[in-house]
This record gives C-alpha cells, structure tokens and sequence, in this order.
C-alpha cells in the first residue's frame, strides 16, 4: 500500500476543510494503533470536547464558507482561465460544501469541463461531482452524456470504469436514453476487461430499474446468463445481481440460470475455506455471492429436473448442517456471514414450500436461534419464524415454540426485537392456542410501547374474531381492548364488534349486559361509551327485565357519560335515545326532557341540535307504528372483508416508497377471497358508523334524504322504488360507482352477492366475477348468462365459461370475463342470474360496468401540446359539451381521483384556470386508437359543471362525456 | 392445489450513511432518486432514531417500510437502508468489510480520514458497491483499483507542482 499523502493531493482543500473543523488536523493523525475501535475513540473524545462552543462555531462556519463561496465564485467568473489542476479543487470545495449541508448553485459547469480533462484524478472528481450534484438540467445532461460516450469509447478500463460509475450513481432517464444500447454490448464482449465487466452489469442493473422500457432484450441475455460460469468470481458477484431481476420480469428467457446458479453455489458451499482466497470471508467461502445466488433462486418455482432439483437439496442440507459444526473462528463476523448464508437458504426453503423435511430442519434451526445470546439472531429467527409458520409443512413445528416467543415478549429489553414476537405469535396463531395468544397479548398491551400499541390492538382484534368459538369470549376481548387501550382502538374495531353483535343474535344479550357492566366504571373510556352507547341502543331491552338495569337506570347510566363526551359521541348518544323511546315507552317523557332542553335544542353544534330537534319531533308525531318501523333493530350487514384486516394490511403495507396505485391494487388483491377491497374510501360501503340513522352522514347533509343505505329514514319518508324494471333496483347506481374504479360489490341482496375484480389493458380485460352463498342453502340450476344486444355484440367481445350449476351455502364461486373491445361501444352487457333457492326461482339482472372508459390509457402532455391538440379537435362533431348540477359535494380532491379512475391522465398546470381539471388519454379498440381530450370546468358558486370532450369520434365524445357526467 | 410461490424481488440497498455520535453527517451515499429535501429529512429522521437506541440493542430496525441495518464503530454509525426482502446479516457485513476498505487504504483509518478525504472514501465505496449492489468483495480487487488510481494521481501531479512553482506554465 503506498503512504497516502492525506490532502497534499489539494492542499488548498485540506486548509479549508481544516478551517471548518476548526482545529488542527496534523496532530491527530499520527496513531499508528491498528485497532479501529481505539483510534476512532481517541478522535471522539476530541469530537466531545468541542461541542462546547457549537452555536459559535455554527456561526464561524457559515461565515467561512458564505467567503469561500465568494471566492470560488470569483475564481470562476475571473478574465484568468483557471487550470485543470485549481478547477478540480474548487470543484471538491464546493463538494464538500455541499456535503455540509449548504446549497450549491453553481460550479456544474466547471464540473463537466473536469470529465473531458485527459488527467485521472480530474475527471474523476468531475464524476464525483456529477453524481452527488445531480441536476436534470438537460443542457448539461447532454454534456455530460457525450462526455461519458467519448470515456466509454476510450478503450481506457479506468475511464471507462468512472464512465460506468458514473451512470450507475445517476441513474436518470435521459442516461438510460442514451447508454442502455450501449452497456449490454461492452458487457459481453469478449476483450472487456473483468472490472469494467463489473461496472457494466451493474450499471446497466440500475438503468433497468430506473427505465426498464428502455434496456432492450436481445442476444445479450443468453451470454449474460452465462457470466454465471465466469472464472472470476467478481464479475459473477456482480452478473449475479443483474440476472436476478432481469429474471423477476423476464422469467422464461432466463430459466436457464437456475441450473447454473444451482451448480455455482454448489461448489460454493463444498470448497475448503480457502479455496476462494480472498472471496473467503472470515473463512466463509464467498458469502455475499452465496446469498445473491440463493436470492435469483427464489425468483423461480423448485427446478424441476430431478438432477438439479436433487444438487439444490444438497447444498440447503450442507448450509444447515453447516450452522451446527463448531465454529471456525470466534470473530462475529464468521458468525454473521456463516448465517446470513443460513438465512437466505432457509427464505429459499420455505419460499419453495415443497421440502417438509427441510422447512423442519429450518424451523429447528430457527428455534435454537430463538434462545441465542446475540440479539441480532432472535431478532431474525423471529423474523424468518413468521414466514414460516405459513406453511402447513412447518406450522406446527412453528407452534411448538409459543412459550420461547411469549417469555421474548416479557424480557427482551429492545422494543424492536418485541414487536418480532408480537408478530409472530399473531402468526403462530390459530384455533388451538387463540385464547393463549390473545391473553398474552392482552397482557404484553398493558406495558407496550406506545409505537406499537395500535398494530397489537388491530392483531388481538383480528384473532379474537378469526378463532372465536364462543363470541362471548370475543365480546370480553374487545371490551378489554378498549379498557387498556382505549386510545389507539380505532374506528374499524369498534364498528367491526357491532358488526358481529348485531349479525350474531345468540351474542346480544350477553354483549348488552356487559357494556352495562363496563359503563359502571367511574372512569371509562370514550370508546366504551360509543359501543354501550350503540348496543344498548339495539338490544337494552334484552337485560330490561333485571330491575338492576331497568331502563331509567340504562338511560341514566349513559346520559352521565353525556356531557364529557365528543360532539360525535353524543351524537350517537342521542340516537341511543331516540332508540330507547321505542324500546322503552316508560322513559319516553324523561328523554323528550332532555331533547328539550336548551343544551340540546339550542346547541351551538348543528348536528346535535338537528339531531335534537328532529328526534324530540319523531318521538311526538310519530305513532307508535311508525316509530318501531322507523328505529326498528339494524339489519345484519353484509360479510366482507373485516376493515381490520384491511387496515392492518394498509398500516403494514408498502406505503411511503412505492407508488400509490401498486399498494391499492396489491390492498385490494384480497386475503380472504373477498371481492370488496378496504372499504376506507368508499362512500357507500355500510358501516354502523357514529349515527344509528344514516343523520349525519358526512359531510352533514342538512336536508334531504342521506346516502347511508343503512338509513332507514329513507325507505320510510321518501317514495320507496315500487317499478321494479328488468334490472334489479340500484342497479344503474351501481354501474355508475363502477365507471371510475374496477373493483367492489356490484349487488348484493339477502340471498346472493356478486363482487367483481377487473383490469383492463389496452383494448383487452379480464373481469372475475365472484357468486357469494349468503345463505346456508344450496343453490342449484345456477346459471348466469350475459346478455349483448346485436348492435353490442358486434363492438364488444365478451368470453366466459359456464360455472357450476351448485353453489354450496356460504360458498362463493368464481367466473372469468375475457373481454376484448372491438370497436367503440355505448350501451353495457347486462348479467342475469338464474337459480333455484329451497324451491324458488330466483332471477337477477343487473348491468355490468364495461364502459368505454375502461380501454383509457392515460397520456402525460404539456400544456402547448394539450392546446395545439385541443384546437385540432374543434369541428363540432368532435366535440361534445354538458352543463349539468353537481351532485355530490365539490370537492377538488375527489374529482381529482375520478378523473384518474376515469382512465384518462389528470394534466396539471395545463389549464389557465387552476380550478378547472383537464385530462387526456388514448381510447384502444382492436383497430383504431382514438385520441381524448377533456376539460372539466366547476362552477362552485352555481354548484354546476361544464364538461367538454373533444375526441376524433362523435360518438366516442358522447358516451364519454355521458359516462363522465354522472361522477361529479 | 397450492398457488405457485410467487417470485421475490430483488432488491438493492437504497441508501447508506455515515455520522458521528453527534449527530453530524460524514458520508452520504444515496441508490435511489430523492429530492434534497427528503434526502435531508430521511437523514435526520433516522440519525435521531439511530442515535437514541441503546448499546445492546440489535442492529435492525423496521423504518418506514424498510429495514435499517446499522453498526457503530467508535465514533462512527454506518448505517444502510435495505428492503423488505433483503438479507441483513449480509447487510452488517458490507458496512464491516467497507471499514476493512477504509482501514487498509488509511492505515487505521478515523472519523477525521474520512472528513479530510471524503472524494476518496467515495471512490472506496464505488469500486465495493455500485447501484447499491455488491460488486466488487475481494479486499485485493478493490484496493488495487484505488491504488492505481493514486498512481496516475502522482504521474500527473508531481512534475506540475514544480513546473507551476517556477512559472513555467
């Protein structure tokens, strides 16, 4: 190793680095101690001792650099032509100022002079600027860009490699533009040395992440896969890489790398540690390149050749009978490397989910794990656990280790290593230990950090609904829940238990005595007042009998909650009242006291003094008649996915990195079979939400009926549907809630739900269909049938199979629509459905949402180019235009989302007005594309909108903007 | 039957940084595309978290939706953000091999070698790890490749400073 002359390189550079640390650097570097614990503690000490002064040396800091600043800038700007050598080191001043943490807005131009510099270590710290500084402004792109094309075409290995570099670290678009065709072919070809080889692969990984549209397959990807053979088992590192996602989205083109990755981490595993020389890592033969295998492994099913199938066994038994040899070396890190090998083994057995033999010697492996001294290792053994008690090879053997996890939960002293068990007994779970885990859960919330609170309430209220046998027990655990962590139970748990009370009639009686019992406390939760509140609205005359818990003292009880309670909470209260009145005519005159009464009527909060005025009115013109049918009990609600669940998925769910629409659509991919995806944004999804009588609905609709289905008020004061059309009623409704989104409940009625998942590509879509049993009975002679009209049939092409004619109680069938646009279409297939229930006929029709708007495929354009296009469109046969009265609230937000469910793309800062919406999109039929334009222009004064649609085709413009206009 | 295992993603390290036990931040090296303000904002975020765990604690965390992976040396965090799927064990010891890099090139490395010469520690880093991915684990390899790079520093250097001290240029 030569002596390094630390910062003679850019003297100028050490002096100002030297001046912002502010002492002298020269003394503290004469430590020739070869520990790097002590060195580095010598320098802390010296660190410690200078916070002292921070606030002024802060200040001396900025002083220094806003002068350097100046002066660089000078420098740049001088008559004088600055020489590579005084370029390159006031390019890393502003480097390091950069790095310090100040902006930097010039220099860049300096920078990319440094790349075509013939001097190494100029154009090296001129990459080295490029990368940290990047800057997407596209004249100094296209500098840069050439720059790198003349370094990669220099046949020189260094340049090239800081070429490479230097295109791996930005990564951008316009890099992919230009490089992507270019890499593949340095990659492979025959005279490349081994280190550019390295650069390559991987520099052409980071593009194909970045743009893989742009890195075209080819001739390449065979001799790719063959790096896999290499000699040098750096270039194989590093292929290996590549090749690993290349295959995740390419997998037949690149199946041949399972036998050769299988065959290289085979003499891998069974070299002597010092076959490798210096691949050997703390005498563990080539670890990272051992994991990175095992990981492009996982990309494919279990090889089926018996020859290869039969070496990967071998090599997962070598690596686990490996982790019980002694070890070679005490260093950590042989342990870390011996088992981060282990590791990725074990994620590989059990993604192949097919050895019962191995995925137990894993999970034993794991168990012993569990009790290890290192903190890192029972922190991943509980990780790796949780995957593998998923499997039914290995779930049982997971299970036998319950008692390890729950003492990890009472004594491992790092709150991240605790949330591991708490997650893997919420996977360890099932019906024969449900009540252990829930207890113990129960227990471990009492002193849970408050971060993971929420997350364990949401856990214990899943598994004690799963495994409820006995749905006391499951009413006794969410009270608890609500006793301990009254905070952090959400809304989904609170409605889910009055869900289950209200569907579950052997269960009410019980629940409403022990919400009596709970409200007893002196000092209960809120919560707890919401769930009394609404159980002994519905089912108080269940314990009325008892004189301990009459109905004065019912009614007593909760109006002493009243006054310390959330406007929301005393809103469902009163509904609670307005309840009891019916349930109990001998409190009728105590509650119409407390209606009356000026806190009620004349409270400044509106929703209560409506909710106030109204119920005092119903309870004194309303017969008794029409009082029972009005607050009769709540009708059973639709079974569906549990909003826990669907909320536990979104609290865990990718959601800050990866882009909005993968989650939903990963959301909605459905854990239980169910059609319906989390309900959180759906307006309509019935929720026994904080009013008892769809009231108050938010927004708050001061008049007119409201969209709560479970209202019903509606049914009773407005004209109920009577004409029952060939359609089932609501069935328009529904086809409209599906025109911007492509999954959901399309009907549902007491015997039969139908829910509906669908993607679209281009002109083509493939929509499941799902038949939901809602009843214990059979179905028999179940038929749907779609039905197009000729002039449809001939621009739609609609393809299925028949399904079983039997549909078992509580079952739920499934049919396949392929469906492909022909041409331009208006009208919609309907769907009817035929079946024999308990020896009636049962006949549905309802319209299935394959709308126009579906073959959208958004396009992004610039404002001009939206513009000049708008203006090409402008014969009045290509443009349609409604004015029409908003029927929901204006809310940009939400229009905003329509219009991307629509399809087309949502243009901002396009139109002038930055309240108006403008979108794009291309419609694909088999034959022609059709270009749209749209603007959609809200007049929020006049609650009005004025939709315009310009496409090359009349009737494309008509039936968009007719299917557009019934969103907003 | 039973679904066919769906295929892992692969992923790569998105992000790994160096800081001091005050909080200051050394190194930044970033495989992703951020905007400045949020690489700022992920930075201080996690220097807090970092910092404010305890000595015995284990070296991974769950943070936002990623893994983080990070070891003390002396006055030094190295600490890198890596996916869900990925390997942390391997993880630990790319930082552990990296301050092998460091040291061997510095001779003992400290906290000060790698403010004074951070474009090196940079280079260090680029020839270990490219795009996130390990490319290069062979202590050799990669020194060789700084080691020349000196050398074509000292080739190009040492005659300029005498010819510019002279005038002659």
């Amino acid at each position: 190793m030569p002596a390094v002359s630390k910062g003679d390189g850019m003297r100028g550079l050490a002096v100002f680095i030297s001046d912002i640390r502010n002492f002298n650097f020269r003394n503290k570097l004469s430590a020739d101690n070869d520990s790097l614990w002590k060195v580095f503690s010598r320098c802390l000490s010296t660190l410690g001792s200078r916070t002292v002064a921070k606030g002024k040396s802060k200040e001396a800091e900025i002083k220094r650099i806003n002068k350097e600043l100046a002066n660089i800038r000078s420098k740049f700007k001088g008559d004088k032509a600055l020489d590579g050598y005084s370029k390159k080191k006031y390019v890393c001043k502003l480097l390091f100022i950069f790095l310090l943490g100040h902006d930097i807005d010039f220099g860049h131009m300096e920078a990319v002079n440094l790349l075509s510099s013939n001097r190494y270590t100029e154009k090296q710290i001129g990459y080295l600027f490029i990368s940290v500084l990047v800057n997407s402004n596209s004249e100094l792109i296209r500098l840069i860009n050439n720059a790198i094309k003349n370094d990669l075409a220099s046949r020189n290995p260094t340049f090239m490699g800081l070429a490479l570099h230097c295109i791996a670290n930005v990564g951008s678009r316009e890099m992919a533009e230009a490089f992507a065709g270019e890499i593949p072919k340095i990659l492979v070809a025959g005279d490349t040395m081994d280190s550019v080889k390295q650069s390559a692969a991987l520099c052409l990984l980071r593009l194909y992440r970045t743009s893989p549209d742009l890195v075209p397959m080819g001739d390449w990807t065979s001799r790719v896969v063959h790096l896999l053979n290499d000699q040098h088992l750096g270039v194989v590192t590093a292929a290996t890489s590549l090749i690993t996602t290349l295959a995740q989205k390419n997998p037949e083109e690149f199946k041949t790398s399972v036998s050769l990755a299988v065959s290289r981490l085979s003499r891998i595993v069974t070299s002597a540690s010092t076959d490798l020389q210096d691949y050997t890592y703390y005498f563990v033969p080539a670890p990272w390149l051992s994991v990175k295998l095992l990981r492009l492994l996982q990309c494919y099913p279990p090889p089926e050749d018996p020859a290869v199938r039969g070496r990967l066994t071998e090599c997962l038994e070598t690596v686990l009978n490996k982790a019980q040899e002694p070890p070679k070396s005490k260093k950590v890190q042989h342990s870390n490397a011996k088992n981060a090998v282990l590791f990725e083994a074990i994620s590989l057995i059990i993604h192949h989910d097919s050895e019962p033999n191995l995925l137990v010697r894993a999970c034993n492996q794991l168990g012993q794990f569990l009790q290890h001294r290192e903190t890192n290792l029972r922190y991943l053994a509980l990780e790796s656990m949780c995957t593998l008690a998923s499997s039914e090879f290995s779930h049982e053997a997971v299970k036998t280790h319950i008692e390890t996890v729950i003492n990890a939960l009472k004594t491992e002293r790092d709150v991240s290593v605790r949330q591991r068990a708490v997650d893997l007994l919420y996977a360890m779970c099932d019906r024969s230990n449900a009540q252990q885990i829930v207890a113990e859960m129960l227990s471990y919330l009492e002193t849970a950090d408050y971060s993971i609170r929420e997350e364990i309430v949401l856990k214990v209220a899943i598994l004690a609904e799963k495994y409820a046998v006995d749905y006391t027990w499951y009413v006794d655990t969410i009270l608890n829940l609500i006793r301990i962590a009254g905070d952090y139970v959400s809304e989904e748990v609170w409605y889910r238990v009055i869900q289950i009370v209200i569907n579950r009639d052997d269960v009410q009686g019980y629940a409403a005595k022990t919400v009596f019992e709970a409200l007893q406390a002196p000092a209960c939760h809120e919560n707890l007042v919401k769930v009394g509140g609404y159980i002994l609205g519905e089912f108080g005359n269940l314990i009325a009998g008892d004189p301990r818990s009459s109905p004065l003292i019912q009614f007593n009880l909760l109006h002493s909650k009243f006054h310390l309670c959330s406007v929301p909470t005393r809103a469902l209260l009163l509904s609670t009242y307005i309840k009891f009145v019916n349930l109990f005519p001998e409190v009728k005159a105590t509650i119409q006291d407390v209606l009356r009464s000026d806190s009620q009527l004349r409270n400044a909060d509106v929703e209560l003094q409506q909710r106030a005025v109204e119920y005092l009115r119903l309870s004194t013109v309303a017969s008794t008649d029409i009082l029972a049918t009005v607050l009769e009990e709540m009708p059973p609600f639709p079974e569906r996915e549990s909003s826990i669940l669907a909320k536990l998925k979104k609290k865990k769910g990718p959601n800050t990195v990866t882009d909005l629409e993968e989650a939903k659509r990963e959301r909605s991919a459905d854990v239980n079979g169910g059609p319906e995806p989390a309900p959180a944004s759906a307006a309509s999804t019935p929720s026994p939400s904080a009013d008892l009588l769809g009231l108050g609905a938010t927004p708050p609709a001061p008049a007119g009926p409201p969209p709560s289905s479970g209202g019903l008020l509606v049914d009773v004061f407005s004209d109920s549907p009577s004409a029952v059309a060939p359609l089932a009623p609501g069935s328009e409704d529904n086809f409209a809630r599906f025109v911007c989104k492509n999954n959901g409940v399309l009907f549902e009625n007491q015997l039969l739900q139908i829910g509906l998942k669908s993607e679209f590509r281009q002109n083509l879509g493939r929509m499941f269909i799902f038949y939901g049993n809602k009843t214990s009975t059979q179905f028999l002679s179940f038929t749907p049938t779609l039905i197009c009209s000729d002039d449809l049939q001939t621009n739609l092409s609609l393809q299925t199979k028949p399904v079983d004619p039997t549909v078992d109680g509580g079952a739920q069938v499934q049919q396949v629509v392929n469906i492909e646009c022909v041409s331009d279409f208006t009208e919609a297939p309907v769907l009817n459905i035929q079946f024999r229930y308990g020896g009636t006929f049962q006949n549905v029709s309802v319209k299935l949402p394959i709308t126009l708007n579906k073959f959208f495929q958004p396009t992004e354009m610039a404002s001009q180019d939206f513009f000049q296009r708008w203006k090409q469109l402008s014969s009045p046969q290509q443009e349609v235009q409604n004015i029409f009265k908003a029927k929901h609230p204006m809310d940009t937000e939400i229009t905003k989302a329509k219009i991307i469910g629509f399809g087309s793309a949502l243009l901002e800062d396009v139109d002038p007005n930055p309240a108006n919406f403008v979108g794009a999109g291309i419609i694909h039929t088999r034959t022609t594309q059709i270009g749209c334009l749209l603007r959609l222009e809200p007049n929020l004064q006049a609650q009005m909108y004025r939709l315009t649609l310009r496409t090359s085709k009349e009737a494309v413009s008509r039936r968009l903007c007719a299917l557009l206009s019934e969103q907003f | 039957g039973r679904a066919q295992p769906r295929p892992r993603p692969a992923a790569a390290m998105q992000f790994m940084l160096l800081f001091s036990r005050q909080g200051k931040l050394r190194l930044q090296k970033w495989y992703v595309p951020l905007s400045d303000k949020e690489k700022k904002k992920i930075t201080r975020e996690l220097v807090q978290t970092v910092l404010a765990r305890k000595p015995k604690m284990c070296s991974f965390l769950e943070w936002r939706d990623l893994k983080i992976v990070y070891k003390r040396y002396a006055s030094l965090y190295f600490c890198c953000a890596i996916e869900d799927q990925d390997n942390e064990l391997i993880t630990l010891e790319i930082i552990h091999r990296y301050v092998e890099l460091l040291d061997k090139y510095f001779g003992s490395v400290c906290e000060l070698d790698i403010i004074f010469n951070f474009e090196k520690a940079y280079f260090i880093l680029d020839e270990f790890l490219l795009g996130g991915e390990v490319q290069e684990t062979s202590k050799k390899n990669v020194l060789k490749a700084i080691e020349q790079a000196d050398l074509l520093q000292e080739e190009a250097e040492t005659p300029r400073s005498v010819l510019e001290e002279i005038g002659l240029t």
